[in-house]
């Protein structure tokens, strides 16, 4: 029998290391995974309330994010792939225009 | 006794491997201890008694959506990012700002402790029939919906990475 605040805690811990490696990272790539850790860390959290309240809507808003961060995911590489494309490059310091 | 112990196991493959996320500076590295983050979440989610998503994390983002990560890693040859000023700047300025905002939260949770109670391993148990009764009865309209938008982001994804004829 543990707080739940530990579970919150953790969350946080995990969404603040996603923040910091969004600000910090340049590679593009490794900028999309910390959008990925950050949904993960929010996902702890959603879980945690659920098991807490006892309600199954939690789990349910859950698969809601999932699917979201796949459709994310996919789009999102793919406009990797045509930025890489015409640029050559995966520096986000280089990618300053709006237009591909 | 048993949660705590489990608890802080998992919790702490959990932060070391977005730690280790945070600091490695090639990115296969860096997918690969997502990974590890994903997977103790995982295993954190069973004790939490949500048994179905624990699968689905595993299966989905573990598996499928860093899979494809990967792939684009290797397909695009990416190597060590370099350090730019850019990088400097966000340091300077971000990290106190994402301290102030970590200790927030943690000061907010903390004072609001007792209000939250504790939470227990069986407590609560969702089976799969429960959580399919709830996503196609109460959650009808937006599962619907998010297959609408999963079926856009599958067109978006097919334009966007087709090659342009000259």
């Amino acid at each position: 029998m543990i707080p739940l605040s530990w579970y919150l805690i953790l969350g946080a811990i995990l969404f603040a290391i996603g923040v910091a490696s969004f600000l910090i990272k340049r590679n593009i790539i490794t900028i999309f995974m910390s959008i990925e850790l950050m949904l993960n860390a929010v996902n702890l959290t959603f879980i945690a309330f659920a098991s807490h309240w006892h309600q199954v809507s939690g789990q349910v808003f859950v698969f809601f994010v999932m699917v979201v961060a796949a459709a994310e995911a996919a789009v999102g590489l793919a406009i990797v792939l045509s930025v890489f494309r015409t640029r050559e490059t995966l520096n986000v310091d280089q990618v300053n225009l709006l237009k591909l | 006794m048993l949660h705590t112990i489990l608890f802080f196991i998992f919790a702490g493959i959990c932060v070391a491997g977005a730690l280790n996320f945070l600091l490695q500076s090639h990115p296969v590295n860096s997918a690969l201890s997502l990974i590890v983050v994903m997977g103790s979440l995982a295993l954190l989610f069973l004790l939490l008694g949500a048994e179905f998503v624990a699968a689905v994390q595993v299966i989905v983002y573990a598996g499928a959506v860093m899979v494809l990560f990967v792939f684009v890693i290797m397909l695009l040859n990416a190597g060590e990012e370099e350090h730019t000023r850019g990088n400097k700047v966000a340091l300077l300025l971000g990290v106190p700002g994402l301290v102030v905002f970590f200790g927030l939260i943690c000061w907010t949770l903390s004072s609001a402790r007792l209000q939250f109670g504790q939470v227990q391993i069986g407590d609560f148990y969702v089976p799969t029939n429960d959580l399919g009764i709830a996503l196609f009865r109460e959650f009808l309209l937006p599962f619907e919906v998010t297959s609408i938008l999963v079926l856009i982001a599958i067109m978006g994804a097919v334009v966007l990475a087709r090659r342009e004829r000259q």
